[in-house]
């Protein structure tokens, strides 16, 4: 009986230093972490391998999500060297709490366009179509960026759209429309050029009314605040200016 | 309802109280540590939560039109998939505690799969069978008009789903306790099969009813992730309590924090109110 019970102590004591080793373990390379909105995917997932290329002593480590998941990481101690947002308020949090190095720059533009299924079986074509009886629309919440951006263009355009679904992030929106559950939704136009033709987007010009600023910051505290600042030059010089255009963002 | 349950059944448990009190054997020491180490695990975060909370406005917070609303879904929602895990469920057990069939195990594994899926897989699949482009659901809306997905017969669906296993389990470890004798005597007296089901049978499922409901509700209640694949998210229609605190997370941390306790507290008082013996008769 006491031996079972010191062998699961002894087991429990190995399990908890084993976790505690964690991903640290390997050494000689340095480890950069990046955090960034989903929206951010694919541009960033090419400048994590242009700056390994440049730097073959570095890892980039990339997480993405929700801007306000990822803020309120790195404000609950979440180990971070870089923080791209897709809007100010999202960055704002982490600036409030004292953790951005510098004042945030913005480095890309995303707007609203409507996204329908490929053959457009409702025959979409402008804000007001998503109003109309019978169309099944799914769009963000009002709490996020997203959708935040969503209650700013029906207002612009004077129309009032009844959705069936209020979704947490963007990519649930385009999953509803890719499962063939939405006519229509309301997406960043990044969104519908990453999905290369499974999603068909519509342009409508009250979008302009509600663009999206993307801040990026060095996260205070970071060990390797000179990487850090190397990879936000990257993402605002040329490189991450034609990787961002080319997936739709517009660069200021 | 307990009352009706056969004398020897009660007489069992009892007796076995007693021995317990009679016959006190001391614990093992070294037993204390992983004890205490798991109860931390469980208690210290909702700790962790009830510190957080702004208590001065913890009331207007649980109370504002949203809360409420995302609250009285939740508790409908949640009694009507109750209720369903029992009518179906109940049957359910019996057939898998005292069926003879080939490829019963089988069957188990099935009904106890929602347990090991991660829910938004079982939401998942609930789209890929009920959806407006799913298996059965393109005939059901070309056919009959209707459409699932996106309404409260969604949630209901996503949270039978999850939480029917919960009963089962129990209902059919009450079955296999009490044995297959009070049935195969009342059968040699002569009883048909569906007055020994009624008579012998049901009863004997009481014990594990408790329990099983009380799992089954609770489980329903805390329900995320198959609802949000499956049903969506809209105020009053879709979005239960769960949804709405993962969404109040995202603009107003202390509004998350408040409903997570009133949730913790719906639960607890579920577990309480509901948990008489039956709740620890499934041994």
């Amino acid at each position: 009986m006491r031996l079972a019970a010191a062998f699961a102590t002894l087991a429990l004591v190995a399990t908890l230093s084993a976790c505690g080793t964690g991903p640290g373990g390997e050494s000689g390379r340095r480890t950069l972490t990046v955090l960034a909105a989903a929206s951010l995917t694919e541009t960033f997932g090419q400048l994590e391998k242009r700056f390994e290329a440049a730097h073959p002593d570095v890892d980039v480590r990339l997480a993405l999500g929700g801007s306000s998941d990822l803020a309120q990481q790195i404000v609950h101690g979440a180990p971070a060297d870089v923080f791209a947002a897709a809007n100010p308020d999202t960055m704002g949090s982490v600036v409030r709490a004292g953790l951005a190095d510098g004042a945030p720059r913005t480095f890309a533009r995303n707007e609203l366009s409507i996204a329908v299924p490929p053959d457009n079986p409702r025959k979409i074509g402008s804000l007001a179509d998503l109003a109309r009886d019978g169309v099944v629309v799914v769009l963000c919440a009002p709490q996020v960026p997203c959708g935040a951006a969503s209650t700013k263009v029906q207002r612009e355009a004077g129309v009032r759209i009844s959705p069936a679904s209020e979704e947490q992030d963007v990519k649930s929106v385009l999953g509803k429309i890719l499962a063939g559950e939405a006519d229509a939704g309301l997406v960043y136009v990044t969104d519908v050029n990453a999905q290369q033709g499974k999603v068909r987007g519509i342009p409508f010009p009250e979008a302009a009314s509600a663009r999206n600023d993307y801040p990026i910051a060095v996260v205070r505290g970071s060990e390797r605040a000179d990487l850090a600042r190397q990879f936000v030059e990257l993402v605002r010089g040329e490189a991450g200016r034609d990787a961002l255009t080319r997936a739709g963002f517009e660069v200021p | 309802m307990t009352a009706t349950s056969p004398g020897p059944l009660r007489r069992d448990t009892g007796d076995r109280r007693e021995d317990t009190h009679t016959a006190r054997t001391a614990l093992p020491t070294l037993l204390w540590i992983p004890a205490v180490g798991g109860f931390a695990l469980i208690a210290l975060p909702v700790f962790g939560l009830a510190w957080k909370a702004d208590w001065i406005r913890l009331p207007e917070l649980v109370t504002r039109p949203a809360a409420l609303q995302a609250l009285e879904l939740s508790l409908r929602t949640a009694f009507v998939s109750t209720v369903l895990c029992v009518v179906l469920g109940g049957p359910l057990a019996v057939v898998l505690a005292r069926g003879h069939l080939p490829g019963l195990r089988a069957l188990r594994a099935v009904v106890l799969l929602p347990l090991v899926l991660p829910p938004v897989v079982g939401g998942l699949a609930l789209l890929y069978l009920l959806g407006r482009a799913g298996l059965v659901g393109q005939y059901l809306e070309t056919w009959f008009k209707i459409r699932i997905p996106f309404s409260t017969a969604a949630v209901v669906l996503a949270q039978t789903f999850v939480a029917m296993p919960f009963l089962v389990v129990s209902l059919e470890g009450a079955l296999r306790m009490a044995g297959e004798r009070y049935e195969e005597v009342a059968a040699t007296l002569g009883a048909r099969p569906w007055t020994v089901f009624w008579r012998v049978t049901v009863p004997l499922l009481f014990p594990g009813l408790g329990s099983g409901v009380v799992l089954a509700f609770a489980r329903a209640m805390g329900e995320f992730g198959a609802t949000i694949a499956f049903a969506g998210s809209l105020a009053g229609t879709t979005r239960t309590l769960p949804l709405e605190i993962y969404l109040q997370r995202e603009s107003d941390v202390d509004a998350a924090v408040a409903l997570s306790l009133l949730l913790v507290a719906v639960a607890a008082l579920v577990v309480v109110l509901v948990r008489p013996r039956s709740a620890e008769g499934v041994r």
